[in-house]
């Protein structure tokens, strides 16, 4: 509750070791980054190849979601469980993600085709 | 700095209460707005059984009957109940988890200006042109015909009062996630505090369709989209569907806070500990869950087809257990304690059988093929009253008489609050109870008269008698409220003398930081557990008296509010609108539109960008300054003197 | 809070963003506003779905043969990088390091700018070919759906570049870190909807 900032001093050797840290940290979402391009091109490639409309869907909405988790996770920082009040942010979002998912069912399955 | 210790003018006050970011004072802005509100609604409500009291009556016209109904719904759920409820939720829940402010103060306000000059916008159709006449639903095969500007006022005015909601509502999620006390555990949360944190979050994703929906039917009435024009490939349910994903989680978002303040009123008056507190807790939460799940039942006459009829009949009715469990552990609680029938407590054992026999009609309405003959018919409008206000009005009016004390240092009359609630709960089931035989006679919602000789003549009358008694109630309660003005002041804590959570462990009037120490929260009902302990300061301290840090007053909210409010203006007189062009309705010039739209917008925008480049880091409040506030509190408790005690 | 308050690299602490309670609010609340964002994402997504390829009697459009596969898939590619780099940004936010800071955050806007340039292209080419927002109610949707988005992507680039200006003197502190982590979450966001719309609208629509 209290409005006060607690600054303390890290020692030299903390220090060195939080940079190399977060440095091996940031390589690591680089390679994320490489992923998701990666995931991008084969759900592009796979519908300019023109596979069959039944197998593509599923698969390229499945590569979305991977792509989804990875932002969330490692760009957005949620898995960092150090974050405040982690646990509530991801219940939330996931209750979002939810209700969109069932928005989806609902709109292509109980709306009239005119 | 406190108002209660130093005198001021009245510009001073106004002004005040223009850029305020105190919890407290937004909270009786709400209130008033509320109030105001609720007595507009009200009055159409009244208006309109008075035209129904006979029948063939000429007393108003058809097509002001279908203003005055779809006002009265819109008004009462969204510019009345949602208020007040907000009012409790701002005065109370920071003092139940131990804050000095919410999260985002400024939020906080900006929530409140948006919310009333949408409100306003609203209000302002009656004068240009008539008010929006499709219902409070405002079905799309009927909006996107009516002629004249009605319907854009309601799309434009719930857009930007539905904007500062969504405001509000993140501001308390985060308030009650962040900001309590050490040793405030989310399991020893006070009930009120649960539900409103529940139900902020049923705002957080409810509003937003009906934002989407909401924008898309301003574009097709006003700039020549086609989502619900069945001709150019549009589709008139997509609306249903995103009004209802947002109208049914809109009942669970009133009525959870009600059921959190009754489940504050009954263990103070029945002195004893909320019967099955986990169980209460995981109800709320089960029943904002279904909540989501449940919105077409509301549509079930639509045509759907069985299957999709079938898992929302189960799903609706798999809400009567959760509600179920809340209300055998409002009876248990109850049970056995030793009670004491205040106003409030009048008010909670009148909710409990009134609440019931809503959510009975609401269980037989949820068995699909049954809805298929109630459907339109007056049973749906008896079920919903009772369910609102049986649930919300009666919840309203006994936490006013409960909370007055904290709001406003003053109480409610005691002998004059008994006689407003028999005459409002006598009045409410008279007109409500004989309507559920009015619709399983036949007799359809929605229609400005009907012929005599139906059997319906007799409980049509009877249910408008009901109506001006519980008018009478209202004007009884505003008068007690004038009353309580020239009252004596309270001046102490824990006014019912049985509080239980920490807002009781205050003494009133507060200070403007409310606790001049952050408090520390040893169990469930802190205060309780203080005073069994015979620690008369009614909490202990988390920290040493120390400076204390708080938000600075802004009239930045009130400036973007205003300038929303113009961009409407330009909205609603769009040239390109599908009413203009057919001859209905006026709309201005390009240039003009654009420019009001433009010059709207340019104006938030640019509050925003002050907002962001001036640092607003608040103000601190020394020790001393705490010190020389509390001695004058004390000063005027003790003797009734504001201006300190030099 | 002391503005004025100065760090080196070792006093600088490990979660710069969170570590005063303002802070901690600003990156809850903006989490909770984001999952309130992908509700309304969600509702504007469904009625896209719900109207693809409906439109008058006679429509010579469908989503088959309109869209440019090779175009969205360079502005998938653009808005991907930005999402890099804003990361970039963060991490050089927790080494104390302003101008790793400005730097990458000015990529980031100039990613946006030009995934911006190509859907303004492409709406305008949309249009130039008879495919207007009122021409049915496809295109309504249509333009609704990527247009929002457009509308998060240009209120994202006014936000980072608004910070990028107003901080560019006096470097970083506890006030403005929660302001650069919040910009960069929403920017991540506004990745995460297009990685859906690319594939729901785009990569789906063509496969008819």
């Amino acid at each position: 509750m209290s409005h006060e900032t607690h600054v303390e001093v890290r020692t030299q050797a903390q220090y060195e070791y939080d940079k190399a840290h977060s440095k091996a940290h940031m390589r690591k979402q680089v390679v994320n980054f490489a992923i998701m391009i990666f995931l991008t091109f084969v759900a592009f490639a796979s519908v300019v190849a023109g596979f069959p409309a039944t197998f593509i869907a599923p698969v390229i909405l499945l590569l979305a979601g991977i792509q989804v988790v990875l932002q969330l996770y490692a760009f957005m920082h949620l898995e960092d469980r150090s974050t405040h009040m982690v646990g509530v942010i991801e219940f939330f979002i996931w209750s979002g993600g939810f209700l969109a998912f069932t928005f989806f069912v609902a709109f292509t399955t109980i709306i009239w085709w005119g | 700095m406190s108002s209660v210790t130093q005198k001021k003018g009245f510009g001073a006050h106004v002004w005040d209460y223009l850029t305020t970011v105190d919890h407290k004072k937004i909270a009786i802005m709400y209130l008033a707005a509320g109030t105001l509100f609720f007595a507009i609604a009200g009055f159409e409500a009244l208006l309109m059984r008075i035209q129904l009291m006979f029948p063939e009556s000429t007393f108003i016209s058809a097509g002001l009957f279908n203003e005055l109904l779809t006002m009265h719904g819109t008004t009462m759920l969204f510019l009345a109940a949602t208020p007040l409820l907000f009012a409790f939720m701002n005065a109370i829940v920071p003092l139940q988890i131990g804050a000095r402010d919410v999260a985002f103060p400024f939020l906080n306000s900006l929530g409140f200006w948006l919310f009333f000059l949408g409100a306003i916008f609203l209000h302002l159709s009656f004068f240009l042109g008539g008010a929006p006449d499709a219902g409070w639903t405002s079905y799309a095969s009927l909006s996107l015909y009516s002629p004249g500007h009605g319907i854009d006022f309601y799309i434009l005015g719930l857009q930007i009062s539905g904007a500062g909601t969504l405001i509000s509502g993140i501001n308390f999620i985060v308030t009650i996630i962040t900001m309590r006390a050490p040793g405030m555990t989310f399991m020893r949360m006070p009930l009120f505090t649960w539900t409103s944190l529940v139900s902020s979050s049923l705002i957080l994703f409810a509003f937003p369709p009906l934002t989407g929906g909401l924008f898309l039917m301003l574009v097709d009435r006003m700039f020549g989209a086609n989502f619900f024009d069945h001709t150019m490939g549009g589709n008139t349910i997509i609306w249903e569907h995103l009004f209802w994903i947002f109208g049914h989680p809109e009942v669970y978002i009133l009525v959870l806070p009600a059921f959190g303040l009754f489940s504050e009123i009954i263990p103070v008056f029945a002195r004893k500990r909320l019967f099955g507190y986990s169980s209460m807790v995981f109800a709320t939460i089960l029943i904002g869950f279904l909540g989501f799940m449940v919105w077409a039942h509301h549509m079930f006459t639509v045509g759907l087809g069985s299957t999709a009829n079938a898992i929302f009949a189960v799903a609706t009715m798999a809400i009567a257990v959760p509600t179920g469990m809340k209300v055998f552990n409002w009876i248990l609680t109850i049970w056995g304690g030793s009670i004491k029938v205040t106003v409030p407590m009048l008010y909670a054992l009148g909710f409990i059988p009134s609440f019931v026999a809503g959510g009975v009609t609401g269980v037989m309405q949820a068995t699909a093929p049954l809805d298929y003959q109630l459907h339109d018919s007056y049973f749906i409008v008896a079920h919903f009253h009772y369910v609102i206000v049986g649930g919300i009005v009666t919840a309203l009016f006994g936490s006013a008489h409960f909370y007055w004390p904290i709001m406003f240092n003053r109480t409610l009359n005691h002998k004059l609050g008994v006689l407003t609630f028999w005459v409002f709960f006598i009045g409410f089931h008279l007109t409500f109870f004989l309507q559920h035989f009015l619709g399983l006679m036949g007799m359809p919602r929605r229609v400005f008269t009907y012929m005599g000789g139906q059997g319906w003549d007799l409980f049509n009358f009877i249910s408008t008698i009901g109506a001006m008694m519980m008018g009478v109630g209202v004007v009884l309660l505003v008068v007690d409220v004038l009353l309580s003005i020239k009252s004596k002041p309270v001046n102490k804590r824990d006014y019912w003398g049985d509080g239980r959570s920490l807002e009781w462990a205050i003494e009133t009037p507060l200070p403007f930081y409310n606790f001049k120490q952050t408090p520390l929260i040893r169990g469930y009902d802190p205060y309780w557990i203080e005073k069994e302990e015979g620690n008369k300061e009614g909490m202990v301290y988390a920290e040493p008296l120390g400076e204390i840090h708080m938000p600075n007053n802004s009239i930045l909210p009130l400036v973007m509010s205003i300038g929303t409010f113009i961009a409407a203006f330009g909205a609603l007189y769009s040239p390109w609108g599908d009413q203009v062009q057919a001859g209905t309705a006026t709309g201005a010039s390009p240039a003009v539109s654009l420019a009001l739209i433009i010059g709207g917008l340019g104006l938030t925008i640019a509050c925003m960008i002050i907002r962001s480049v001036k640092d607003d880091l608040g103000f601190h409040v020394t020790v001393k300054e705490i010190e020389k506030i509390e001695a004058d509190l004390a000063h005027y408790r003790a003797t009734g003197k504001k201006g300190g005690n030099k | 809070m002391d503005l004025n308050q100065k760090f080196t690299p070792q006093t600088w602490p490990k979660h710069p963003e969170q570590a005063t309670l303002e802070g901690k609010n600003k990156i809850v609340g903006l989490w909770i506003f984001l999952a309130s964002d992908t509700v309304l994402f969600a509702s504007v997504f469904a009625t896209y779905i719900a109207l693809k390829d409906h439109g008058p009697a006679g429509m010579t459009f469908a989503a088959k043969d309109l869209y440019e596969l090779p175009l969205a898939f360079i502005m998938t590619m653009l808005l991907l990088t930005s999402s890099l780099t804003s990361v970039y940004a963060m991490y050089h936010m927790k080494n104390y390091n302003y101008s790793g800071v400005r730097t990458w955050m000015g990529i980031t806007v100039l990613l946006g700018l030009g995934f911006l340039a190509l859907e303004i292209y492409e709406f305008q080419h949309y249009v130039h070919i008879g495919f207007g927002y009122t021409q049915s109610a496809f295109s309504s949707a249509f333009f609704t759906l990527v247009g929002m988005h457009g509308i998060h992507v240009i209120i994202g680039l006014i936000w980072i570049s608004g910070l990028i200006f107003r901080n560019s003197k006096r470097g970083l502190n506890l006030y403005n870190a929660p302001k650069f982590f919040a910009a960069s979450l929403y920017w991540h966001f506004i990745d995460v909807v297009w990685v859906f719309i690319f594939t729901v609208v785009y990569l789906m629509g063509v496969l008819g």
